[in-house]
């Protein structure tokens, strides 16, 4: 009785859900099509000039000519050191809320929450924390005790720790995950064995989640590869003739370069086929290095 | 042995166990210590002189980075020659600095400084003529509040000017054009990927959406900077070719990974029940997304605006290369404007440390962590709970 008059009510009704449908499914395609144009447009304006002497030459010219050799020597190092003062603070960190906090107790539940505060505070904030704490508080005082004057101006080392207080919350969250995908089983069994618990965690728990924390730092250098806001004032430069020889030094950086390149090159327009260059070695350093963190998560999880 | 015997805990693994509970107290330590430390190096506004031990030391020669961010102001405002009627003072400002940067003044400065308390030696050549205004810290005190509330941020001058107005003005309108196209179309997506998409798109939209994600900012202000502006100039003929569009823009793209991977998943975390008792009682599809799973999903898609307004709100590179970081007190979006972050990051690298300008540039760094901290409180504390009591049914 009452059918073919819900059939006309629905009919507009229907109208309006297939148009709500196709706004949203527009909205998703456009994002897509966004991020591919972003994508094709950089690597077809600068993979002509992404050249093995690019890659491997010195700039020359206020970096006008030349390559960015110094810029992808200064990242990688940059990343290292970041990972070896990072990742084991994290994971440390990590093991701490895994296996000894109780998810209740304060502690546990407040470290949970400079976390994730932590990774939602800007970067350039993170500059600022470099300069007032590491080169003005730390630094000085080394240099007083030391008398020296390297570790009171900034510098590759300290680039690297303002990077990796950056990204420890990366590394945290991910090896955490890792650690609670070790089977219970194995802990107990273990435990039964007559193992102590720090024996458990070292011997057990830590083997079966290497992929994890190799998941975490891989994401973590990442992250720290593509950053410039962080140590923008903390130890960068512009131009370097020479490699940096100490970590007091500082050093040239794949992003910075870029920034530089982009907004004070004697000559931008000039500089454009070189700034798209290099925009495509940071891309592809940034993105291997996610892919290769979520190969290793996806095998981690079919695990 | 004895089968009873328990087990010794050997001393190293106790030392090892209380290492980690310590290192994991001192993450808390360190959410801690960045407030202090950036609020210490602001300090030098409230009681002039506390840092002067740090005044003294910086015999080190300025950094080298110094010459750097400076000159980008130039070349932002070189970038469109248009602006200069509008921006001038900026300009003039920028190029007096670029000026001043390469006089040596690594040597004299912290005489300078201690003779002049608050006043840029930057300027000496100025002070010495101007008036001595900056005499008593407590008049230092009164006046850098009134000067603080003016609407001319003008930090390199004979009389440095302060006001944070016009970067608020900046700040706020970039964001507001980041959250305008970076919420709907993130949520948009995310509605579409959680209830209507086909399989094999979503397999495709997940991760490319994560791949955004990881394209670093400076890569996404460049594209804005060199593509983006152009587009929008050359289509629309806007007067300036870097304005708080173009940032927004940029911000947008920085933001909308970040809406659409929470409101996914707070979507996709509503209880299938739910939609399956909307589509029993003959709602449409269309209608159970937005009437029943959406409400429900509120409080994360809520989270997620929350968190997208944060990044945006401290985004520094995209605000630095694509905004024209003029500041100008000027609402609107198609003019150029000059976020806080951008602020510390062009004008950080040479300015003089302990100075005037340094403390309020850490000022605004201490601002952006209170106001990126209170947001990510906020949502973690409230909205968090208030989706888990919803599913959990109270």
């Amino acid at each position: 009785m009452s059918a073919p008059f819900a059939n006309l009510k629905t009919i507009p009704r229907r109208l309006v859900g297939a148009f709500a449908v196709g706004v949203a499914a527009t909205a998703a395609v456009a994002v897509l099509g966004l991020m591919l144009g972003m994508l094709t447009d950089i690597v077809i304006k600068g993979a002509p000039h992404t050249t093995w002497s690019f890659l491997t030459e010195f700039p020359r010219n206020s970096n006008m000519e030349g390559g960015i050799f110094p810029a992808l020597a200064g990242t990688t190092l940059l990343v290292m050191l970041m990972t070896v003062l990072g990742v084991p603070v994290g994971t440390a960190t990590a093991v701490y809320l895994s296996e000894y906090a109780r998810q209740s107790s304060s502690l546990a539940r407040m470290v949970r929450f400079a976390v994730n505060t932590l990774a939602g505070v800007p970067s350039i904030v993170f500059a600022l924390f470099g300069v007032g704490f590491f080169i003005q508080f730390i630094g000085k005082r080394i240099d007083a005790f030391t008398g020296s004057s390297a570790f009171g101006d900034g510098s590759l080392l300290w680039c690297s720790a303002t990077l990796a207080v950056l990204t420890l919350p990366v590394v945290i969250v991910s090896v955490e995950e890792a650690l609670r995908a070790v089977p219970r089983e194995l802990r107990e069994a273990s435990l039964a064995l007559g193992a102590t618990k720090w024996q458990t965690v070292w011997k057990v728990v830590i083997p079966n989640a290497t992929s994890g924390i190799l998941t975490g730092s891989i994401l973590a250098v990442g992250r720290g590869a593509g950053e410039v806001a962080a140590i923008l004032f903390v130890g960068v430069t512009y131009s370097s003739e020479v490699l940096p020889g100490a970590v007091t030094d500082k050093f040239m950086h794949l992003g910075y370069h870029l920034l530089v390149l982009s907004t004070q090159s004697p000559d931008v327009e000039a500089a454009l086929p070189l700034q798209y260059a290099t925009t495509i070695v940071l891309l592809a350093l940034t993105f291997f290095l996610n892919f290769a963190a979520i190969f290793i998560r996806s095998r981690l999880r079919k695990a | 042995m004895h089968p009873f015997r328990k087990t010794k805990t050997h001393p190293i693994e106790v030392f090892a166990e209380q290492s980690i509970r310590v290192v994991a107290s001192a993450t808390i330590l360190l959410i801690f210590l960045i407030l202090v430390f950036v609020f210490k190096e602001a300090t030098v506004l409230f009681f002039p002189g506390t840092n002067t031990e740090q005044t003294a030391s910086t015999d080190v020669p300025q950094t080298s980075t110094s010459d750097s961010p400076e000159a980008y102001g130039t070349a932002a405002a070189s970038d469109q020659p248009n602006t200069e009627s509008r921006v001038d003072s900026y300009v003039a400002d920028s190029s007096r600095s670029l000026h001043q940067l390469y006089v040596p003044r690594n040597a004299d400065y912290p005489e300078i400084y201690n003779a002049e308390t608050g006043n840029l030696p930057t300027d000496v050549a100025a002070s010495e003529a101007s008036t001595s205004e900056a005499s008593g810290s407590n008049a230092a005190k009164k006046s850098l509040m009134s000067n603080l509330s003016t609407t001319t941020w003008q930090p390199v001058s004979e009389n440095p000017k302060f006001g944070l107005w016009p970067l608020f003005i900046g700040t706020v309108k970039t964001t507001a054009v980041a959250i305008a196209i970076g919420a709907p179309l993130g949520i948009l997506a995310a509605i579409y990927s959680a209830f209507f998409a086909p399989r094999k798109l979503r397999q495709i939209l997940k991760p490319a959406i994560e791949l955004l994600a990881g394209f670093p900012s400076v890569v996404l202000g460049f594209f804005c900077l060199v593509t983006i502006a152009s587009f929008l100039q050359n289509t629309f003929g806007l007067e300036y070719r870097l304005n708080a569009l173009v940032g927004g823009i940029g911000m947008a793209l920085a933001v909308i990974p970040i809406v659409f991977a929470i409101s996914e998943d707070a979507l996709s975390a509503v209880p299938k029940t739910l939609r399956e008792a909307s589509l029993a009682l003959g709602s449409s599809e269309w209608q159970t997304a937005y009437r029943v799973m959406l409400p429900a999903a509120a409080p994360g898609v809520f989270a997620a605006i929350i968190l997208g307004i944060g990044r945006a709100f401290g985004e520094t590179m995209i605000a630095l290369m694509a905004t024209g970081n003029a500041a100008l007190a000027d609402w609107n979006p198609l003019s150029p404007g000059r976020t806080f972050a951008a602020t510390i990051g062009s004008e950080m690298g040479e300015v003089v440390w302990g100075s005037e300008h340094y403390g309020v540039l850490f000022l605004i760094g201490a601002l952006l962590f209170v106001v990126s901290f209170s947001l990510n409180a906020f949502t973690e504390l409230y909205v968090k709970q208030r989706l888990i009591k919803k599913f959990q049914g109270q």
